[in-house]
């Protein structure tokens, strides 16, 4: 700077050091093109945008407590006896990466607490993007542009679940051997290509030499690495698109109301990090999780009872469970169809919820962004859907868990395989029926208070002795954001025939399309939300209601 | 699918009414702006913005505290101490010190600084303009021009013979990834259809070690054994056991209802594969009332007076009974190796 000449004259007062360092970075990096456009940038306030914050949090800290437990654990699955500082297991012959595990557990110090961070992290991570998809899925964050963002989010969610599954499997115990067990059966199940996927991923027969050796590369870097690259992903996308918000006053689907990045926003997620990694360490301080000690070492001959995966695999674990065990055996060869349906209808169930977006773009042929966010009532039909579906799904983990339900409530095992395979079929279409029921009644509400007002709880005797109660009126605010909602109209297929009496070609997606469209939108599927001339109407009456 | 088909009409109308709008005559409906500001008590009264500052420090200060006090456990409280706390019973001290005082320091900074914002940082909520994220004609037309240009130039239309070579290329070489791959384990084989069992070899105790006479399994008892000469300490010990893994009851001969079961045992002792059908689980349940075993994972149930049959659960077929019979010392002997596979269904199962 001081060989600037043009610079003498005023350079009197030097910039202090913070703005000099960010001039540096500036005529390197550009970082103040980039912080004009996002240093104050503006984040809309609600409760329910905090969920995929929590998910991005328990991913850091699962990755900072991660980082530290490799340096004590050793992935591998040579034989090795126990001389470690429990006495129970002492000289007890397990592999080597069980042995880590415990000395992780009762010789490192705070290695337990580490490891347990770790694991209820990872726990609190899977349910945040669950419940964050269905945030997403509810107020139809998902239409235009945010459809790649979303695809986004539920890659991270199945490869969340798979990166759990790899990792509760490493430290070799009998109740994650029992887990990888059932995956070799699984794989095994696959026709013509089945055995030769289980030896290849085994290095050969189960349980091998070699699992945790490639589950801890698959753990650490394969699966993480690809996840990093998503959450940047899906955050940038998050800041390029901007916020969603919810309809309400000078709320519009062109601007984006709330405060800035700096300061509020800076303070609020920041802290909101701490929060998180605050709760999941108090957690690991009061809550044990995976106490491998007391499971033991993997033999393939022995297993406990009670079985259970992490939650998040529960859902596969029940349609494992309540499958009938069809086998068929045809010209020497076995299609294992009580094991490969499941194996099939997992990802098919996943898929989905994935699919979903595209599928609701479709009927709608709306190609507009969408910036405001619908009350899950004002789209009865998605709403249905998002409910069925959570419905097959928490059916399912009641299957994965039969027995747990089966001791606890003193209920037949039987019963409750034929319950969740009845249930499973049959739930989600009563769920559908009675959350569009619910959804439209809601509308009907909305409607009554845009046009009657607000009850008040105050009873009025009228001079000839009727007895009312007093209705009072919306605030404009209120009547706004009651009927901000857009409503689509039946897409319609048109006349069957054209003028001259011939019947029209109509494709069978056409078809299919208008169907759906009336099952959306159609008389008995929306409630037409009230118009100016309704609410003029009986306001400008006298006192009636 | 394009949008063609649906009539404009049908799409509801754009979103009216821009921010701040003036409240239109004839539609009640219509958006009244944002609505004025309204300030927190720490706004309008110093002495409440002090207490919200103090309580900020106060959490900040805390959090330190709680450090020290993280450090402070960490040096002073031994590994494997462990004390009662109620309402969780015995727990390690160290761990639950460290993650109490690690909890508190960090809840207290995220306390504070949500705090701050909350109580003292404005709280004027402001509205950004939203751009589309289409770009617009113009933008899209140099685009597509420069796009064509520079096709043009690489000649990758007119020059037909370099790009079918090229993809040709391309396609082929990650092929030969592919046959790295194939290191990854041996072909199955056979493997799947032998076990450690053969002829002569004795039927050995799995919690004592020891070669079994008739008379050591008794009436209602399930007994786990091993071949002989397959030691614990073995290099394959994991992979010979999960599938040679056998279990014995002795039922009453006449309890027997499979005529092939009633063949392969010996005095009334059967031998099943204790590796489940399903998908691999051992079996190690046993209700000796009934005959009947249960594998804890899936709830498989087979019946061992019946050819091992399955009676519930989604188990696909019965239990491999191993034959067996008596050696000339009065040992329990196998007569062979199981007669299929063992252990979960696969495609060239049979």
């Amino acid at each position: 700077m001081s060989t600037n000449p043009s610079n003498e004259s005023g350079a009197r007062r030097e910039p202090p050091a913070g703005e000099r360092v960010a001039d540096w970075a500036d005529g390197r990096l550009g970082i103040y093109s980039l912080a004009k456009a996002n240093m104050r940038k503006i984040f809309p306030d609600h409760w329910s945008f905090m969920l995929g914050e929590v998910c991005m949090y328990s991913f850091i800290i699962i990755i900072l407590t991660g980082v530290y437990l490799t340096l004590f654990f050793h992935p591998s699955m040579n034989e090795v006896v126990y001389d470690g500082s429990y006495v129970p297991l002492q000289g007890q012959l397990m592999s080597e990466a069980f042995n880590s595990t415990m000395h992780i557990s009762f010789e490192v110090r705070g290695g337990l607490l580490i490891r347990q961070i770790h694991h209820w992290a990872a726990l609190i991570f899977l349910a945040g993007m669950f419940v964050h998809m269905m945030r997403v899925f509810f107020t139809g964050a998902f239409r235009k542009p945010r459809e790649v963002n979303w695809l986004f989010g539920f890659l991270l969610f199945v490869l969340g679940m798979f990166t759990g599954f790899t990792g509760y499997s490493l430290p070799d115990d009998l109740l994650s051997g029992t887990g990888v067990r059932f995956m070799e059966g699984a794989i095994l199940s696959v026709p013509i290509v089945g055995t030769y996927i289980s030896m290849f991923l085994y290095g050969g027969e189960f349980p091998g030499h070699d699992f945790v050796a490639r589950f801890y590369s698959i753990h650490i870097l394969l699966l993480p690495g690809i996840m990093l690259g998503l959450m940047v992903a899906h955050l940038i996308l998050v800041f390029y698109h901007k916020h969603t918000q919810f309809a309400g006053p000078g709320k519009t689907n062109n601007n984006v109301v709330g405060m800035p990045l700096l300061p509020v926003y800076m303070a609020k997620a920041g802290g909101f990090f701490f929060l998180v990694f605050g709760v999941i360490a108090a957690i690991a301080a009061i809550a044990s999780i995976n106490p491998i000690w007391g499971i033991g070492p993997y033999r393939a001959d022995q297993v406990s009872t009670g079985a259970q995966p992490d939650w998040y695999m529960g859902f596969a674990e029940g349609l494992i469970r309540v499958m009938p065990g069809w086998e068929i055996n045809l010209w020497g060869h076995t299609l294992v169809l009580g094991v490969f349906i499941p194996l099939v209808i997992f990802p098919l169930v996943l898929a989905a919820i994935a699919v979903y977006p595209f599928i609701e773009s479709w009927v709608t042929g709306d190609k507009r962004e969408h910036h405001i966010l619908d009350r899950p009532r004002n789209a009865p039909t998605r709403t249905a859907f998002g409910v069925a579906w959570l419905t097959a799904y928490l059916v399912m983990l009641v299957g994965g868990g039969n027995d747990l339900w089966a001791t606890h409530f003193h209920l037949s095992i039987n019963a409750i395989t034929w319950f969740v395979r009845i249930t499973f079929f049959v739930g989600p279409v009563l769920a559908f029926i009675i959350t569009k029921r619910i959804c439209l009644g809601l509308q009907r509400r909305d409607r009554d208070k845009v046009l009657h007002g607000r009850e008040s709880g105050i009873i009025k005797r009228l001079p000839h002795g009727e007895f009312i109660e007093v209705h009072e009126p919306l605030s404009q605010e209120q009547l706004h954001t009651l009927t901000a909602h857009e409503q689509y109209q039946p897409a319609e297929i048109g006349p069957l025939v054209d003028e001259n009496g011939v019947e029209r070609k109509l494709k069978g997606s056409q078809k299919l399309r208008a169907k759906l469209s009336t099952a959306y939108f159609g008389e008995e599927n929306q409630i037409p939300k009230p118009t100016a001339e309704e609410y003029k109407e009986i306001t400008s009456g006298h006192g009636h209601h | 699918m394009s949008s063609q088909d649906i009539p404009e009409e049908n799409l509801p109308a754009e979103q009216e009414s821009a921010a701040g709008e003036v409240a239109d005559e004839r539609n009640p409906f219509a958006d009244p702006g944002l609505p004025p500001h309204e300030p927190r008590i720490q706004d309008i009264d110093e002495r409440a913005a002090k207490r919200s500052e103090r309580t900020v420090a106060l959490l900040f200060t805390l959090s330190m505290l709680a450090a020290v006090g993280f450090i402070a456990s960490y040096l002073a409280i031994p590994v494997d101490k462990s004390i009662y706390v109620f309402p969780l019973g015995h727990v390690s001290a160290l761990n639950f010190a460290l993650g109490l005082t690690l909890g508190v320091a960090l809840f207290a900074i995220g306390a504070g600084a949500v705090h701050w914002a909350r109580t003292l940082m404005s709280d004027v909520e402001v509205a950004d303009e939203r751009h589309p994220i289409e770009a617009s004609p113009e933008v899209k037309a140099k685009v597509m021009a420069d796009f064509r240009q520079g096709a043009k130039e690489s000649a990758i239309g007119r020059r037909k013979l370099i790009r079918t070579t090229m993809f040709g290329a391309l396609t082929v070489v990650p092929l030969s990834s592919l046959f790295l791959l194939g290191g990854l384990g041996p072909k199955p084989g056979t493997k799947l259809r032998h076990t450690a069992w053969r002829n002569g070899k004795l039927l050995v105790n799995m919690n004592t070690n020891q070669p079994m006479r008739p008379s050591d399994v008794a009436v209602g008892s399930l007994t786990f054994a091993k071949p002989e000469g397959l030691e614990e300490h073995d290099e394959e010990f994991q992979n010979e056991i999960a599938k040679a893994a056998l279990m014995l009851v002795r039922l009453e001969p006449v309890d027997i209802k499979d005529k092939k079961e009633l063949e392969w045992s010996h005095e009334g002792i059967v031998a099943y594969s204790k590796i489940c059908t399903h998908v691999g689980c051992p079996i190690s349940l046993y209700e000796q009332q009934t005959h009947h075993v249960l594998c804890p994972c899936h709830q498989s149930t087979f019946d061992l007076s019946d050819g091992a049959r399955v009676i519930f659960g989604p188990a696909g077929h019965a239990l491999p009974q191993l034959r067996i019979g008596v050696n000339a010392d009065g040992y329990l002997e196998a007569l062979g190796d199981f007669e299929e596979p063992v252990g979960p269904a696969f495609w060239e199962r049979g």
